[in-house]
């Protein structure tokens, strides 16, 4: 155990090195999400033939930095029969978690400042993939807790809908990466990369597992088309229907932490991670290959981030059974046979 | 600096531990057991176990609890509706309890002279890691291994019966 480690022996210079990193990680994650939500509106206008927001700043770049000051200024509302405590508590429980992913994230080849190397990856642990399930696990933490503790029956609802929807698309996410497992043979984010090198992206060895996975992680971050969880017409505005003001923004703001975190995920697993074809014969020095490899990964995640709201805005709302169909009786099956189909042919070819 | 780590998580566990007994609301007793399950998981990573810390995460609190959590608010539960037990009940769960207290115990006196290998010994050092763990299961223990993973389906298979309407 890597992290426990480092403070059983007190070594200072890694610990002010993870230090900083955290830092950045952890302002560049605010700071991709906040400008999420104008890329939202932006791309909503462009889709529906709208300008979009265009008042604060040029093209509207500071849109985000005046969305956050009004809720922050809004008046803070607890009704008053709610559970004060847990009230508060579940948005920052689900904000936390939401952050809590980037952790295992390896954001590039290793950087050398004098000489020495300095790692891109807060820990590596050995059990990457399932460390970043029990974080998705998690986050169903905070939305029950925040409908549970609204004491309204909608905020219920919607916490049940969400949750149980985040629960059962858990199953098909795991099974769908077991085949990605298998052929990096590593549980480990930064041995799945490096097994990505060149063209050998999983994308193109495991495309059925690629879009169950992209499938179900719309359906964890609770976006179109999953969002059964805050159906207008049905619950009103789902779990957070009682939230006002910073507390529904980090609700909101959440989503889009989670949406970056399931791109990254995405681009790490199946689209080469910081790998992009003919890096190596570039000639370039360590520390360059480093910057552009982490500007490769997140021009990957950007694009993904991008896919996620091309289709919110394109495509309609499941109803709740189909929801529930897709991942219980078509998904979970696919994946089995997508694992038994991988295990023969890599049995029978790298013989 | 590892037992300071260590006497924190067994302080967290043990306080949690208690607050799920004494806790009057049924939604705090499911949060503190959460709470208990973590530290739990960090003692685990005291251990080298790191796949068995992240796998307790995921199962116990990641899907059995939010399974206690679900039920116990559409029951809506509270302090209330909670049915008065009778006396008799009360008795025959101290008496049971301190029987469990007994074993424990003695368990735990007996296995004193039982010399188990340090945890700080090199050969304990990557058995929790996924892939020694991995080989053990499918060579030391494989024969448990495959009987429990036969209980799981039996027990999924009666799950889908149960729940079906007409049985």
């Amino acid at each position: 155990m890597l992290v426990l480690n480092t403070f059983a022996n007190w070594n200072w210079v890694l610990i002010t090195d993870k230090l900083i990193l955290i830092g950045i990680l952890f302002a560049v994650a605010l700071g991709i999400a906040a400008y999420s939500t104008l890329a939202e509106r932006k791309i909503a206008a462009f889709m529906q033939d709208r300008i979009g927001p265009d008042r604060a700043g040029f093209f509207g770049i500071l849109q985000p930095i005046v969305d956050g000051v009004k809720s922050i200024m809004k008046e803070e509302i607890i009704p008053g029969r709610a559970h004060k405590f847990l009230f508060i508590l579940g948005p920052c429980i689900f904000m936390t978690v939401a952050l809590m992913t980037y952790a295992i994230i390896p954001w590039g080849k290793d950087l050398f400042i004098n000489g020495k190397p300095f790692s891109l990856q807060l820990a590596d642990l050995n059990v990457g993939i399932l460390y970043s399930f029990a974080i998705v696990s998690l986050g169903v933490y905070g939305i029950m807790i925040g409908g549970w503790a609204s004491n309204n029956k909608f905020s219920l609802l919607g916490a049940v809908r969400a949750s149980t929807q985040m629960i059962s698309y858990e199953l098909a996410m795991g099974l769908s990466l077991i085949p990605i497992v298998m052929m990096a043979s590593s549980l480990s984010l930064r041995d799945i990369t490096e097994a990505q090198a060149g063209w050998n992206w999983n994308i193109f060895y495991q495309p059925l597992a690629f879009i169950i996975f992209f499938t179900c992680a719309l359906a964890e971050c609770n976006r179109t088309p999953f969002d059964l969880a805050e159906t207008e017409s049905e619950l009103i505005g789902g779990y957070h229907t009682e939230y006002s003001s910073m507390k529904l923004a980090l609700f909101l703001f959440g989503e889009y932490v989670n949406v970056f975190v399931s791109a990254t995920i995405i681009s790490i697993l199946f689209l080469g991670g910081y790998h992009f074809p003919g890096m190596e014969n570039l000639g370039l020095s360590p520390n360059w290959l480093s910057i552009v490899s982490i500007c490769t990964l997140f021009a990957k995640i950007f694009f993904m981030i991008f896919v996620f709201m091309w289709i919110r805005w394109t495509i309609p709302r499941f109803r709740y059974d189909q929801l529930m169909k897709l991942g219980w009786q078509i998904f979970i099956p696919l994946c089995i046979l997508n694992i038994l189909a991988t295990g023969l042919v890599m049995t029978l070819f790298t013989r | 600096m590892r037992e300071y780590i260590f006497y924190f998580l067994a302080f967290v566990s043990i306080i949690s531990a208690l607050m799920v007994v004494f806790s009057k609301n049924p939604i705090h007793s499911v949060l503190y057991l959460v709470i208990c399950f973590f530290s739990i998981a960090g003692h685990y990573l005291i251990l080298n176990a790191e796949f068995l810390a992240v796998v307790h995460v995921i199962i116990y609190a990641g899907a059995i609890m939010v399974l206690f959590l679900f039920v116990i608010m559409l029951l809506n539960l509270n302090k209330e509706s909670e049915p008065h037990k009778p006396a008799i009940i009360k008795f025959a769960s101290v008496i049971s309890g301190s029987l469990l207290v007994l074993v424990l115990v003695a368990a735990l006196l007996k296995s004193e002279n039982l010399n188990l290998p340090a945890s700080t010994h090199p050969s304990m050092h990557s058995i929790g890691m996924v892939k020694d763990l991995g080989k053990s299961l499918f060579t030391d223990y494989l024969l448990p291994f495959e009987i429990s993973s036969v209980l799981f389906l039996s027990a999924m298979v009666g799950v889908v019966l149960i729940s079906k309407k007409e049985a």
